[in-house]
């Protein structure tokens, strides 16, 4: 049962930091243009800009 | 690219609308080229609005970027205030959904530990953790449900949202006093996923009407939203419609819409009305003539001295009218709310039995308290929440793929209903645009072709552009020219070859054409008409076959109707004002029947906000697009039916849905009545029943082929 001290917290940890990362990414505007992110990959960057 | 660097202070920032966006070779096309321009300092592209978002100097206006974006390819303008993005629906549930995602996954797992024996200690020490993540996420995550509930309730009200909010409220609160005193039960974890399961539902209903907006406002056509004014001094200065005062006087080329009413103080040339009163035919206004917001300018640049603007134009008094022909429409009532009058009260009513049954029967509070919230939970709208925004969001996804965009799901329900159309001509059943005759075209030689391509495509005006289009599509290579001339309302002239040619209006005649002069060749005239759209013959074939009755009503003479109709075999009502239109609508609808008015002009606005469901064009006016249910893309009127059968499709996996959902409680119910139902299985039964009714919907996907 000890094993449970430690494995319920790592479990709610990781659970809580991808929520946060959730919420970071929210804010930061990620979401605001999926189609363009879909379609950012496609370019190359290696062209003169 | 992807780290934006720190803005200078001394930029502004700009949004421009290029509805043409639509790749990755566009978007880079975009940004690069915007990048070089001097004075910009940065340039992003938001491929989902259809907008760019550029940082440059003060210096550098407007009007420059607009230029910079044409030489590129892109038409574009500066988005007005009435395109600003619309708050989005989405935004504010995600959080909301985030939260009860992350605190159902967690209290499902402890719940799995208690279900398969965990005891004593353990037991205990699962429901406290359980509670610890619990309590705090429905409070955020039911927000939005407690919300809707208490507003609904300070009227008096009922809605879907109060049994949720009242269900999920009771049950966290026994769930915690189960927990303080050491109980069996506690129910966090079908709390938890019943607001999972009804975000989700809320989520995608809302990202549908994101999505569908967002499209419909990228989708803007090059309306005047402003004129070219000349001061006293002769100085020029562009203001935006908003803006325009009467007295003003501004420039208006050929090829530009009209910003506001006015008088024509110099020049004169034709101007096409038909956005405004569905007539085709181009009329020749001279000095003195009026002239209305948004008619198009064909020939030559004239200037017009504004005599009203905004409120006051003509526009203005067709905004009025559709205000009052929406009107009914807006008492449209929603199936789901349909739905949940009736199985918002039939819920309270079983849970308050059951528990006022038990306590008769002798149970005792607790235990009663306990079925009652089962019941409660289990009858829980989770399947009936979602079985009408999942086959939505399904159709429109499918229909958007093909062009066809839906602006909310109201319009879907509508549409399904409806067995008369109504089928404005100008611009709807036909282009709404001139396109040169086929066989005049075919008539010319390749080298006559190749400049007569080079010497439309040096004009803006929208014969000439036409021609260019048409000659581009055909194949036809531009021929090198020389010492190319446009004069304003005469045509364009250069030298190929050492020969004189001439793209110019013809010497006479009142119909729309053009005249191809070669030195040393017969003047060839290339007339243009307006063209039904591809298509038409099998579309209107397919409505009869779908029990709808269709008929053209328009703005234009008689003669131009009666040969619409007669190539088309309708029956077609013409001369029609706005008026006319809602009151042919309102005929038919107090017969009994359904309207479906499907047009595109200013004129027409009215007529779709009255009719019980509308479509319109995607080249449609902004006013036609606002007040139309549907947009479609592309020239094919085939989209009209295949809308309508989407529609039909739609609405009978809803009712599946429902019927999957009603019989699932059906079975569900009883057991908790007599008090049989467990958390696990009341789990069990809330994921089975929401997953059965997303599988069905996804059968949607296929809608619209």
């Amino acid at each position: 049962m000890s094993s449970l001290g430690i494995t319920i917290p790592i479990a709610l940890f990781m659970g809580l930091l991808s929520l946060a990362a959730f919420f970071w990414a929210l804010r930061s505007d990620q979401f605001e243009d999926l189609d363009g992110a879909a379609n950012r990959i496609l370019l190359d960057d290696d062209e003169a800009i | 690219m992807a780290t934006v660097p720190a803005i200078d202070p001394k930029t502004i920032e700009t949004v421009l609308i290029v509805p043409a966006m639509h790749c990755a070779g566009c978007m880079a096309k975009v940004e690069r080229g915007l990048a070089g321009v001097s004075g910009v300092a940065s340039a992003r592209v938001n491929l989902s609005a259809r907008q760019v978002r550029i940082a440059h100097d003060p210096a550098l206006l407007a009007v420059d970027l607009v230029e910079a974006l044409d030489c590129l390819g892109f038409s574009s303008q500066p988005r007005g205030d009435q395109f600003a993005p619309a708050v989005s629906a989405v935004r504010p549930l995600l959080p909301a959904l985030a939260v009860a995602g992350f605190a159902a996954m967690n209290v499902m797992l402890l719940s799995v530990g208690i279900w398969s024996g965990a005891d004593g200690a353990t037991r205990e020490l699962f429901h406290w953790i359980s509670a610890l993540i619990g309590v705090p996420a429905i409070a955020f995550s039911g927000r939005p449900f407690f919300v809707s509930a208490w507003s609904a309730l300070r009227r008096g009200r009922t809605n879907m949202d109060v049994p949720i909010s009242i269900g999920v409220v009771l049950a966290t609160g026994l769930s915690l006093y189960e927990t303080a005193i050491g109980g069996h039960v506690a129910w966090f974890d079908g709390t938890l996923m019943l607001l999972l399961f009804l975000l989700a539902g809320r989520t995608l209903d809302a990202a549908m009407r994101d999505r569908a907006r967002a499209g419909v406002d990228a989708l803007v056509r090059q309306a005047a939203t402003g004129a070219m004014i000349v001061g006293k001094q002769g100085e020029l200065a562009w203001v935006p419609a908003n803006a325009l005062l009467p007295g003003m006087t501004m420039r208006v080329a050929a090829g530009e819409r009209l910003a506001a009413d006015g008088a024509i103080v110099r020049g004169s040339s034709r101007f096409d009305r038909s956005l405004l009163t569905g007539e085709s035919a181009p009329i020749l206004v001279g000095e003195g003539g009026l002239v209305h917001a948004g008619t198009l300018n064909l020939e030559a640049p004239v200037d017009v001295a504004v005599s009203a603007a905004g409120g006051d134009s003509a526009l203005a008094e067709i905004a009025r009218l559709m205000e009052a022909a929406g009107q009914a429409r807006s008492t449209y009532v929603r199936i789901a709310d349909r739905a949940s009058r009736y199985y918002a009260p039939a819920v309270h009513t079983l849970a308050f039995a059951s528990f006022v049954g038990w306590m008769i029967a002798g149970a005792g509070l607790h235990q009663s308290l306990v079925i009652a919230i089962a019941v409660l939970i289990i009858t829980c709208p989770c399947a009936l929440g979602l079985a009408v925004p999942v086959a939505q969001v399904i159709a429109s996804g499918a229909l958007m793929r093909v062009g066809v965009m839906v602006k909310d799901g109201s319009g879907i329900e509508r549409l399904a209903k409806i067995d008369r159309a109504l089928l404005d001509k100008t611009g709807t059943l036909t282009l709404g645009r001139p396109v040169p005759d086929a066989a005049a075209l075919a008539a010319l030689p390749d080298e006559v072709a190749s400049v007569a391509l080079a010497l439309a495509s040096h004009s803006r005006h929208p014969l000439s552009r036409a021609l260019a289009a048409a000659l581009s599509a055909a194949g036809h290579r531009a021929a090198v020219l020389d010492d190319v001339r446009e004069t304003p309302g005469q045509g364009v002239a250069a030298r190929w070859q050492g020969l004189q040619v001439a793209l110019r209006r013809p010497d006479a005649g009142a119909g729309m054409a053009t005249a191809l002069d070669i030195t040393g060749q017969p003047v060839r005239l290339i007339a243009f008409a307006d063209r039904l759209r591809p298509d038409t013959l099998p579309a209107l074939a397919e409505l009869a076959a779908l029990g709808i009755e269709a008929s053209i009503i328009s703005g234009d003479s008689g003669t131009a109707v009666a040969e619409v109709a007669r190539a088309t075999n309708l029956f077609g009502q013409s001369s029609a004002s706005p008026t006319d239109k809602v009151e042919a609508i309102a005929t038919r609808q107090r017969g009994g029947h359904k309207v479906l008015m499907v047009g595109d002009g200013l004129n027409d606005g009215p007529a779709l906000a009255a009719a019980h469901a509308s479509i319109a064009p995607g080249t449609a006016s902004d006013v036609g697009r606002q007040a139309a249910d549907i947009v479609f893309l592309g020239d094919s009127l085939i989209a009209v039916p295949r809308a309508v059968r989407a529609a039909r499709r739609t609405m009978r996996i809803v009712r599946q849905n429902f019927a999957l959902a009603i019989g699932y409680n059906a079975l569900a119910v009883p057991l908790a009545v007599m008090g049989f139902i467990t958390p696990l299985l009341a789990a069990v039964a809330m994921s089975t029943s929401s997953l059965i009714v997303i599988g069905n919907s996804l059968r949607l996907v296929r809608a619209a082929r």
